[in-house]
């Protein structure tokens, strides 16, 4: 872990500026950003860690705790919002039992809703792990998180 | 020299100034809840808010942050001002019920509460003045607490909300807090000290035997400016 | 790779060997690969085309290229047959073998990837037949479909750094700046401040080093131009900032670009490594003896952070809150150095002032907005997607000619302009020429360009709740009026739309609202009650429904509405007894179904799932 931070670290010549990316990096690369890792940053870029950690809770991308395996990113602008998105998340939550931006307890899935993401002809546009998934209504975020389930449960028993 | 009006009193003032310097200075109280002579302001409150005309530009500015201008015509009491100033108190009241300080505050401006504005229970008696922060880390040094989340979430805490591994315990913060909400406990004998819901062993005077700082306050005292720590055993009034 | 070009006369060799090069004549398969059309799955079809051009021997006698945003992101896929330029829309992930064969070797068109035109009912072949297209000036956008972002070439192909080569070796720092004062060039983020006199008051300020800034930090939900100019054409913003550099005495800048944008950030990315190796950006531009670079830092998703000095206070690694602005970003903006801050498209503008000069730029739009604008026209609204139109267009030209009306039958209600700093504006306003100084008039603004379409299905109470909501999460937290203030006005608004509004609410919020602007600190408060404000002046009467009558006439604040099924439409096809998730809506095959109000949660996947129409909402 700590060579990871080290490395990022590096790769912006310890300038602090970079704070914001260097952590999205370092996020990047364990998942989410554990307090270790935070403390790494602050002694490597003699910033306070008070101060870290007032930028990692600031900015809504950074997550303090570990993400799911499969990271759900409802888009909640404003194209979507009168498409509907909001019916979309109520459903969601209601089948995770989860509120917006947290994990299930299994870690298969986090739900986040998110700025637009600037496809608004697709909206509501559902992201997974990356992958679009526009037009979405009720039913196909209900299939799609059947099918997901199913997906992690058949790729443990492959492991 | 600059001269300006405020509140129909013509006043002069040097260059660089705030209009809440010279109005102080002339006698002229505005309310603020963020200042404080030793930090820069920060214009967080918005209690201090003004009414300024410029030409024929009316608006309204923040006069711990806005400097004087030759010329300009200050009301520190106009309509929207007080609009302004009854309304951060409405809503700080509605934030902060607990704070005697701040209903004295609102009482003195003849302020009541605003019904619609249901009473909230989270955030104790902090109205985010960002007093404590600013001066741990501009004053103290030690940036031992800081913000936290932003918006409605915001709060002040220690990293992660545990005990802070900087803090030293010498309560600046809780010496600062204009609305009573940072707590520092002391045993009765003295020779401990909590704060941020950490317990602080006491330095006692190698003279007098009065518990007087935190050692760790002491040991970083020595740390910074190279004093000896045996030097800075003894309390102010026996040195 | 490019070697290193050492003046503007070789820069012109260059332009001109590589025009040579290219026979315009050629046939070229264009696809869109923006973010829109990528989420269409398009990577797949351009993967086809690759293989199937290959598999055919075609590679050399067919140019293949894949472009940024077209702008009728309704429509993806997008393929442009050049050079007659076919237009095909929404075309299957398979079907590059068949547009091979067929158009680009026998000529023959394939209708059922034709356009047709909603009002007439033609098909229509070109695309620049496309009444969406028809009707804009794409002036800046334009090029988009002209050039592969990731090449350089490309870009010089179409006669790109010119605007860059006249400015270091033709102008002074001064003349450029007076080119731009006199192209009347205004910013595209919203604030439509001069840029002539910010550049000129950046170059005047003492201290060192000067920076500038490309604020592509697209906040506002439901506007993407800048990520799709960033993404589509990234050399065009690349040489805006390199000659704003230049005329304003700058040796670096920063591109401060949202971290949801992934393939802006790469796009520029590749851009900035070729313009240094070309020798276009770095030490000593084109020879010139003027130096200067670009760096690249992501945003970590702040809506905030589009303010100057919350920007500012991001790039320098802090939390980004902003401070009072009595000192000007010009003066003291980045690390306290003089700093000029201009969004991408107002970058993107520049080199076509200096191309053209100030007095051709001038010559488009009004008289006080200069230019064309970048919108993205969403919601319900036929043809979503960007437009680019001169200043002073209408609304209703934008809305009903380029974007085609609204779908599914419905009726236009209003539109929402500026984003959550802006407003929503009814159907009388329409034929108010859209530019920097009309929107505002009556409430709204004209903004960085969102424009969302409303229709009768949408609630303006739930709307005003939406944005103040919106503004309550994005709400830095450090002054009390925007944090408290605005979330006061939000639950006042969810109370309203939860059947709890109590009389005098409406005139609370107003009330709350002057005060909120007057007191705010920065621009995000100073303007975060404008959706609630012009909501309430356009649309009071839905406010006093919901208030005093307790209903919700759009059918959409879930406490104020029942579901029901229309017994004389349901034809009994129990879709929407199978997607109700609590067993609400039941009923037997071919018979009229009903829904237990004690069960329903409103959730609308039976409204949704019913083909019929037959479920009421009211």
């Amino acid at each position: 872990m700590e060579d990871t931070v080290k490395e990022i670290i590096a790769q912006y010549r310890g300038d602090r500026s970079y704070l914001v990316p260097i952590l999205q990096d370092v996020q990047k690369a364990l998942n989410y950003l554990p307090k270790d890792a935070l403390f790494a940053v602050s002694a490597q870029l003699s910033v306070p860690i008070s101060r870290i950690y007032e930028v990692v809770t600031f900015y809504k991308a950074f997550s303090l705790k570990p993400k799911g395996r499969y990271q759900l990113s409802l888009c909640m602008g404003t194209a979507c919002h009168v498409r509907g998105a909001e019916l979309i998340a109520g459903n969601i939550s209601d089948i995770l039992g989860i509120k917006e931006g947290d994990t299930t307890a299994d870690l298969e899935f986090s739900f986040e809703t998110v700025g637009c993401l600037g496809a608004c002809a697709l909206g509501p546009i559902l992201v997974v792990n990356g992958e679009y998934h526009g037009h979405m209504n009720i039913a196909k975020s209900t299939k799609i998180l059947k099918k997901l389930r199913k997906k992690g449960a058949t790729d443990d028993e492959q492991d | 020299m600059i001269n300006l009006t405020i509140d129909n009193k013509k006043i002069e003032a040097e260059a660089g100034q705030t209009i809440l310097e010279v109005a102080r200075e002339n006698g002229i109280v505005i309310p603020t809840l963020c200042s404080n002579e030793s930090l820069e302001p920060s214009g967080a409150c918005r209690l201090c808010v003004v009414e300024i005309k410029h030409g024929k530009r009316t608006r309204v500015v923040t006069s711990c942050l806005y400097t004087v201008a030759e010329g300009l015509t200050v009301d520190t009491k106009s309509e929207r001002v007080m609009a302004v100033r009854r309304l951060v108190l409405q809503l700080l009241l509605a934030r902060c019920p607990e704070s005697v300080q701040l209903q004295e505050m609102a009482q003195e401006m003849g302020i009541g509460p605003e019904p619609r504005f249901t009473p909230d229970s989270d955030h104790s008696k902090c109205i985010l003045c960002r007093m404590c922060v600013r001066t741990c880390e501009k004053v103290v040094g030690v940036s031992a607490i800081g913000f936290s989340y932003r918006g409605t979430e915001k709060n002040v805490c220690t990293p992660f909300q545990e005990d802070s591994v900087n803090c030293i315990g010498c309560g600046a913060c809780a010496y600062v807090c204009p609305s009573g909400h940072i707590e520092m406990e002391a045993t009765e004998t003295g020779d401990q000290r909590k704060i941020w819901g950490r317990t602080f062993k006491m330095q006692a005077c190698k003279v007098c035997g009065r518990y007087f700082a935190p050692e760790d306050q002491l040991a970083y005292i020595s740390a910074t400016t190279g004093v000896p720590a045996a030097d800075l055993a003894v309390c102010v009034s026996c040195r | 790779m490019m070697s290193k070009i050492k003046s503007f006369d070789e820069l012109k060799r260059v332009q001109e060997s590589l025009k040579a090069g290219r026979d315009p004549k050629k046939p070229c398969i264009t696809v869109c690969v923006g973010t829109g059309c990528l989420a269409y799955g398009t990577q797949k079809l351009v993967d086809n085309f690759r293989e199937e051009l290959a598999a055919r021997n075609l590679g050399d006698k067919i140019d293949f290229r894949t472009t940024g945003c077209h702008g009728f992101c309704e429509r993806g896929p997008m393929v442009i047959i050049s050079p007659e330029k076919i237009f095909y829309q929404r075309v299957g992930l398979a079907d590059a073998g068949e547009i091979i064969d067929k158009t680009l070797l026998k000529g023959e068109i394939i209708e059922r990837l034709l356009y047709v035109d909603g009002a007439t009912g033609e098909k229509i072949v070109h695309e620049d037949d496309v009444p969406f297209y028809k009707k804009q000036t794409r002036l800046v956008f334009g090029l988009n479909s002209k050039v592969d972002p990731e090449s350089l070439e490309d870009y010089l192909a179409i006669d790109g750094y010119s605007a860059l080569g006249k400015a270091l070796t033709g102008m002074t720092p001064e003349e450029i700046i007076q080119e731009v004062i006199k192209a009347n060039l205004r910013g595209r983020g919203g604030g439509g401040f001069p840029a002539g006199w910010k550049w000129d008051s950046t170059r005047k300020a003492k201290g060192e080093p000067k920076y500038i800034v490309c604020n592509a930090d697209e906040g506002d939900p439901g506007a993407y131009m800048d990520r799709s100019l960033l993404e589509g054409n990234p050399h065009l913003v690349l040489e805006g900032m390199i000659i704003g550099a230049y005329a304003i005495g700058s040796s670096e800048g920063y591109i401060y670009v949202r971290n949801e944008y992934p393939l802006a950030v790469k796009n520029i990315h590749i851009a900035i490594e070729q313009a240094r190796e070309a020798g276009l950006l770095g030490k000593n531009i084109l020879g010139s003896g003027f130096s200067f670079d670009v760096k690249i830092n992501r945003g970590g998703g702040a809506f905030v952070c589009g303010e100057s000095s919350a920007l500012f206070a991001s790039l320098e690694g802090r939390a980004g809150e902003p401070r009072a602005k009595y000192v000007h970003a010009t003066d003291r903006g980045l690390y306290d150095k003089p700093t000029n801050l201009n969004n991408v498209e107002t970058w993107a503008n520049v080199p076509f002032i200096i191309n053209r000069g100030a007095d051709w730029y001038a010559s488009i739009g009004t008289d006080n907005s200069k230019g064309t604008k970048i919108f993205s026209l969403v919601g319900k609204i036929s043809n979503t997607g960007l437009v680019e139109v001169p200043m002073g267009t209408t609304l209703r030209e934008i809305v009903f000619e380029i974007g085609g009306g609204i779908p599914d039958g419905r009726t236009f209600k209003a539109i929402q302009t500026g984003g959550p700093s802006g407003g929503c504006i009814p159907e009388k306003y329409l034929d108010l020429p859209v530019d920097f100084d009309e929107l505002t008039k009556i409430g709204s603004m004209m903004g960085s360009g969102g424009l969302i379409v409303m229709d009768d299905r949408n609630c303006m109470v739930d709307v005003a709740k939406y944005f103040t909501n919106f503004l309550v999460n994005e709400s830095c937290g450090k002054c009390v009026p925007c944090r408290e203030g605005v979330r006061r006005m939000r639950d006042i608004l969810v109370d309203v739309a939860d059947g709890k509004g109590q009389e005098g609410d409406v005139e609370l919020l107003e009330q709350i609202s002057a005060a909120v602007i007057d007191g705010s600190l920065c621009a995000l408060g100073n303007s975060a009650p404008n959706p609630v404000l012009s909501t309430i002046r356009h649309f009071r009467d839905e406010y006093r429904e919901h208030i005093q009558e307790k209903r919700c006439p759009a059918g959409v604040c879930k406490a104020l509405i029942t579901y029901s099924v229309d017994p004389d439409t349901c034809t009994g096809c129990t879709v929407c007894a199978k997607v109700c998730p609590t067993g609400a809506a039941s009923g037997e095959r071919k018979k009229v179904h009903t829904i237990d109000q004690a069960k329903c949660t409103k959730c609308g996947a039976c409204r949704e799932g019913c083909k019929f129409d037959a479920i009421i909402v009211r």
